[in-house]
């Protein structure tokens, strides 16, 4: 999954507390998964050790809770990279991918790109689907259908995402 | 598909106001021999009007539009209807088929505006009705047909005078996902056997599958990687 | 159940406004339309009215001229004469006045009698003489004008006339004494024939009239039922959306009242400004008749009503569409034969019944008859449009598209044409009415016009020698080629036993020199003294026969002796003079000179091609004597009266043609409208321009050209009907047919040539948008 890359989203803008971190993730990606807080801070050492994030301040005080973090320049580019990148074509993507969505509208980058280039892999997939299709029998069609329309399926779901999130950034915005 | 060969058609920087709205604003696309070309976008964002200016319907207010190294923005009203007489075929939503005629003479309609006698362009129509599935219809008029039987006769009617481009504006707009396949499987194998290409005007992905590559038109840009290089 | 009626009624009314722009444009459309049908309608309601008016001022200002005594002069008396004139085209009456005394009566419009030398004229004559224009008509008019002839001496606002005070005139030199103006022997009954003649005028005139409002109120129907079918998905039932539209016809022929009202008002503002051949109205004699106008308008709104009601029967309003019953059964053709085997068997009875001089025909029949035998071309068309389309084929593209579409919906194509085949129907059958009269009316001059172009002549009290002095003073006038002129006197026998019909048996004598006498008969050699006897001849319109050398005979208030040195000549075939037969004698024979009151008779060669040559030949007879007749020859020249009639009548067909030419502009801008999406894939496909223009033409042209052979036909099958029941033999006159027929197929060019901008605007790629 992308929590790092999430993370290294919602530092982008300006440096957090890990708890901090924890609650914007949960209130954007968590739904009614919240993360635990071993999850939190087993990604933030992660992240600390590659040289992605640093630790900006320490309060006075006990914990880890106490760190505050920024994000490196090798974190930025790590975060450009994976927004770049399409996923793979796969079921049950939306997780991963609203979490672009919702990233590249909170810094400022433009939903618009992501989407093309996950347009264009998923039609990749989509047109091998449909040569498989036009050559193939009865049982092939159906299959490559079942594939085809649940592509399809979150493309238009992604579609709608940006569209709305668009809406809403305009709305925050202004 | 490398970038060296030449395009057969090309737009680069295609500007377009209707009144006070923009509907292109920058707009690139290269159509090589052969391939089916998707365009998609969402609705209002100038694929139809990119479509348009391409098979020179519409002149754009900038830009430049090379079909097989003429320039089609230079040429006047006459050779443009005499090219895409010719050299195009077209396939839009609905509204193509003239309601009066049978689906026999709507197919034979091209090749008989180019001046070809009636008899030999009606028996080449009755043959591309036969290669759509729709030879059944020939004497019916467009009225009488199914939607997904009249946008096979339209096929046939784009491919009727073997074009080298086929533009196709959402031709699966109006029809049911089982005719929208049929009507897309035959327009792209029919256009691959004859080796013309497509240029396919979607905002759906599954009708979009059936293209070769793809461009997106967002607020009336759009660019063409294939160009660039 | 009224109370429904009425609810669905008004919330069609009030669609009606809420129609958007689209209802607008629609309603507005048909309110024009409807309007200008009314202004034609009110226009022609005055018609009886304007010619009453007119009627009266003119019989207000004419005079009696045949009493049986001449009425003695006293000091309520006044001598008149006429001395109209022709300008360019124009007529323009004149008369000269001499009051014998103090209370002479004066004409209407005048104040005064104008002194000699003075002369009143009306306003248009005025401004003529004052324009640049007018300066060769001015030598004829020189004298000073000192007033205006008011309204009530005129017949139109835009009449040319004058009168001019003298003091040269004398009861016995064609100047007529009377002592007051008025004539009341002008009658008013119209003869049979014109009161058939008329009857036909407003059935021909007023019938398209009727079917252009029929068509105006059909204008956006089809975009009318659309909506009319959201309204069915809303739930309204088919009854009730017929109520609706017909709710939204009723405003819509409201509103053409009223804009017909206007229309009229407006337009008698300007009709002072108009001269028809020589015919102008006033303002104020244009007078709808009122049991006319109420008519109008009841049944205005009432057709609008049945004719929605009608046209929606036709189409189904589903609610997801309009279904239109078309296709599918052929027309039939029997039961559309009824209206001409009707109209037939009420005209046949009639068949030489209507002599001229029999009692009139009962009109409502001959109306009744006229209007079914002209309705039938409405109700055949249609059946003969769809049965020739039907096996219409082959074809370049532009045909082969007008004729599939003419297969599918011929109705709406024979709807389009069906004005224009009756008016031309109409037209054609009038036409045939009016050759027939005016051949009978019709002057044959047997006169050969490369001989002469011009007649002039005058009567004068003086001796013949006035002849030679006018043939001078012609010879002397630019363009003037050469000059034929002789006196010409009644002689009668004094022996002769008196006739019991009052007239001695008369033969002429013409006095003219040699050259000229042998232009009128064989003289073999000819001196100045000398004098010919041509015997009488059997037809010649003088009784009396010709008097032998040395005879005695009394010609006017003169005894003559005819000289004694007289030879026999022979009469020449094709002399100018009015009979062979008669004493031909040269000024100086003996006692020529002493004869009195000559006619003098001129006629002239002139050089055609010199512009205003025949006003420099009125100029000169004006100056010899202001009473001078000048008349250019013709072969054979029609009575004036019919001309104006069939001129107006022409004119009126061509208004009507152009309203009808109207909605045709409409209804095929309207299917152009329509077809914008088709038309603009069709160019993409890369039709051409020409192409669809053409494809226009003929989808117009075909059905147009069937209505009118159509037309044709029933025209003339009318026209001899019509000929029959007056007794005249049926002539089919194919120039008039053929420029009808041809201005009906003018008008239907120039509709498609508007159309076609529209076109072109159409089949611009934006109609591909689908936004």
């Amino acid at each position: 999954m992308s929590i790092g890359q999430a993370f290294l989203g919602l530092l982008e803008s300006h440096p957090r507390h890990g708890y901090d971190l924890k609650r914007a993730y949960d209130e954007r990606f968590g739904q009614d998964r919240p993360l635990h807080y071993g999850q939190v801070y087993a990604t933030l050492s992660r992240l600390l050790k590659n040289g992605l994030v640093e630790v900006d301040s320490i309060e006075p005080g006990e914990g880890p809770e106490r760190k505050c973090y920024a994000i490196t320049a090798a974190g930025v580019t790590d975060v450009e990279r994976w927004l770049a990148n399409p996923e793979k074509p796969d079921l049950y993507l939306q997780n991963t991918l609203y979490t672009k969505v919702v990233i590249a509208l909170l810094t400022g980058r433009g939903a618009a790109e992501i989407l093309d280039t996950q347009r264009a892999e998923h039609l990749r997939l989509m047109r091998d689907l449909t040569r498989r299709k036009t050559d193939g029998d009865l049982a092939d069609q159906l299959i490559c259908d079942y594939g085809l329309f649940h592509l399809e399926a979150d493309l238009r779901w992604l579609e709608l995402t940006a569209a709305r999130l668009d809406e809403l950034t305009r709305e925050v915005r202004s | 598909m490398n970038g060296t060969t030449t395009p057969l058609l090309a737009g680069t920087g295609l500007r377009k106001t209707y009144g006070a709205t923009p509907a292109l604003v920058d707009a690139t696309i290269c159509v090589r021999a052969g391939e089916v070309l998707a365009v998609m976008g969402p609705s209002g964002s100038g694929k139809s009007t990119l479509l348009h200016c391409l098979a020179g319907i519409v002149a754009p207010d900038a830009g430049r539009i090379v079909y097989d190294g003429r320039e089609l923005t230079a040429m006047s009203d006459r050779e443009r209807s005499a090219l895409r007489r010719r050299e195009f075929g077209f396939v839009f939503q609905f509204g193509q088929l003239v309601p009066e005629l049978t689906c026999l003479e709507n197919v034979a309609l091209p090749l008989r505006l180019d001046g070809l006698k009636r008899r030999e362009a009606e028996r080449r129509a009755a043959g591309w009705l036969d290669r759509l599935e729709v030879a059944d219809v020939a004497d019916k008029r467009p009225g009488e047909v199914s939607g997904g039987q009249g946008q096979r006769v339209a096929v046939a009617r784009a491919l009727v005078h073997q074009p080298r481009v086929v533009f196709a504006d959402e031709p699966t707009g109006a029809l049911d996902s089982l005719n929208g396949e049929r009507v897309m499987r035959l327009l792209t194998r029919a256009t691959r056997e004859a080796g013309a290409a497509v240029v396919l005007v979607t905002h759906e992905t599954r009708v979009a599958a059936y293209s070769d590559r793809e461009i997106v038109v967002r607020d009336g840009t759009s660019h063409d990687a294939e160009l660039v290089a | 159940m009224i109370a429904r009626w009425i609810r669905d009624l008004i919330l069609g009314a009030r669609l009606s406004r809420a129609g958007g722009r689209d209802g607008r444009v629609r309603m507005a459309m048909t309110a024009v339309g409807v309007g200008i049908g009314v202004a034609m309608l009110l226009a022609a309601s005055s018609i009886p009215a304007m010619l009453q008016a007119r009627h009266d001022r003119t019989a207000a200002r004419d005079y009696q001229m045949y009493g049986d005594t001449p009425m003695a002069k006293s000091d309520r008396t006044l001598l008149v004469t006429e001395a109209d004139t022709e300008f360019r085209g124009i007529t323009v009456r004149g008369r000269l006045l001499q009051p014998d005394g103090p209370h002479a009566p004066v004409p209407p419009g005048l104040a005064t009698l104008p002194r000699p030398g003075e002369m009143v004229v009306s306003p248009a004559l005025a401004a003529l003489l004052s324009a640049p224009d007018g300066a060769l008509l001015r030598p004829r008019l020189p004298d000073r004008i000192v007033g205006s002839i008011g309204d009530r001496g005129l017949a139109g606002p835009r009449e040319y006339a004058f009168y001019l005070g003298s003091d040269q005139l004398t009861a016995d030199s064609n100047a007529h004494r009377i002592d007051h103006f008025g004539d009341r022997n002008v009658g008013d009954a119209f003869s049979p024939m014109l009161a058939l003649l008329i009857v036909i005028i407003f059935v021909v005139l007023l019938l398209p009239i009727g079917m252009f409002i029929a068509a105006a109120i059909r204008f956006g129907d089809e975009r009318r039922d659309r909506r009319l079918a959201a309204l069915r998905l809303v739930g309204a039932d088919s009854r009730m959306v017929r109520r609706i539209a017909a709710g939204e016809a009723l405003v819509a022929a409201g509103l053409g009242l009223l804009a017909g009202a206007l229309f009229f008002l407006v337009g008698i503002q300007f009709v002072e400004g108009v001269t028809l051949t020589d015919i102008s109205v006033f303002t104020s004699d244009v007078r709808p008749d009122a049991v006319f106008a109420t008519l109008v308008a009841l049944a205005v709104p009432a057709a609008a009503v049945g004719i929605t009601v009608l046209a929606m029967s036709r189409a189904v309003i589903e609610p997801l569409g309009v279904v239109r019953r078309s296709g599918g059964t052929r027309r039939r053709l029997w039961w559309r034969l009824a209206p001409p085997a009707v109209g037939l068997a009420l005209l046949y009875p009639l068949v030489g019944q209507v002599g001229r001089s029999t009692a009139r025909a009962n009109p409502f029949q001959v109306a009744g008859g006229a209007v079914l035998l002209l309705i039938s071309v409405a109700v055949i068309l249609p059946w003969l449009i769809e049965a020739v389309v039907r096996r219409l084929g082959g074809g370049g593209v532009a045909w082969q598209l007008a004729v599939r579409r003419l297969q599918l919906s011929s109705g709406t194509a024979a709807r389009i044409v069906n004005g224009v085949a009756v008016a031309v129907a109409g037209g054609i059958a009038l036409q045939m009415l009016f050759s027939a009269a005016a051949a009978s009316n019709s002057i044959p001059t047997g006169q050969d016009i490369t001989r002469a172009q011009v007649e002039a002549g005058f009567d004068r009290a003086t001796g013949p020698a006035i002849a030679a002095e006018a043939g001078a003073r012609f010879r002397a006038t630019p363009g003037v080629r050469s000059v034929l002129s002789f006196a010409e006197l009644t002689g009668t026998d004094p022996k002769a036993p008196a006739p019991s019909e009052g007239m001695a048996p008369t033969f002429p004598i013409y006095v003219a020199d040699c050259r000229t006498l042998a232009e009128l008969a064989a003289i073999d050699r000819c001196a100045d003294g000398d004098a010919f006897l041509v015997a009488r001849a059997a037809g010649d319109p003088f009784k009396g026969a010709t008097p032998g050398p040395g005879e005695r005979v009394r010609v006017g208030s003169v005894e003559w002796t005819v000289p004694p040195s007289a030879r026999p000549a022979e009469p020449k075939p094709d002399s100018l003079a009015r009979t062979a037969s008669g004493v031909y004698a040269t000024p100086s024979a003996a006692g020529v000179a002493a004869l009195r009151e000559p006619s003098v008779r001129t006629f002239l060669r002139v050089d055609q091609a010199k512009p205003d040559v025949y006003e420099y030949v009125r100029n000169t007879a004006f100056a010899i004597d202001p009473a001078m007749y000048v008349t250019v020859l013709q072969g054979t020249r029609a009575s004036s009266q019919f001309i104006t009639i069939q001129r107006g009548l022409f004119i009126g067909l061509v208004v009507t043609l152009l309203m009808i030419g109207a909605s045709l502009l409409v209804s095929t801008l309207e299917q152009l409208q329509e077809r914008r999406r088709l038309l603009a894939a069709l160019v993409a496909v890369g039709a051409q321009r020409a192409t669809l223009g053409w494809s226009v033409l003929w989808q117009t042209a075909v059905p147009v050209l069937l209505g009118l052979g159509l037309a044709v036909v029933a025209g003339a099958g009318l026209g001899a009907v019509l000929l029959a029941m007056v007794g005249e033999p049926v002539r089919f006159d194919w120039w008039n047919v053929s420029g009808i027929a041809g201005t009906a197929a003018a008008v239907v060019l120039v509709v498609t040539g508007l159309s076609l901008p529209v076109l072109w605007r159409l089949v611009r790629p934006d109609g591909l948008r689908t936004e």
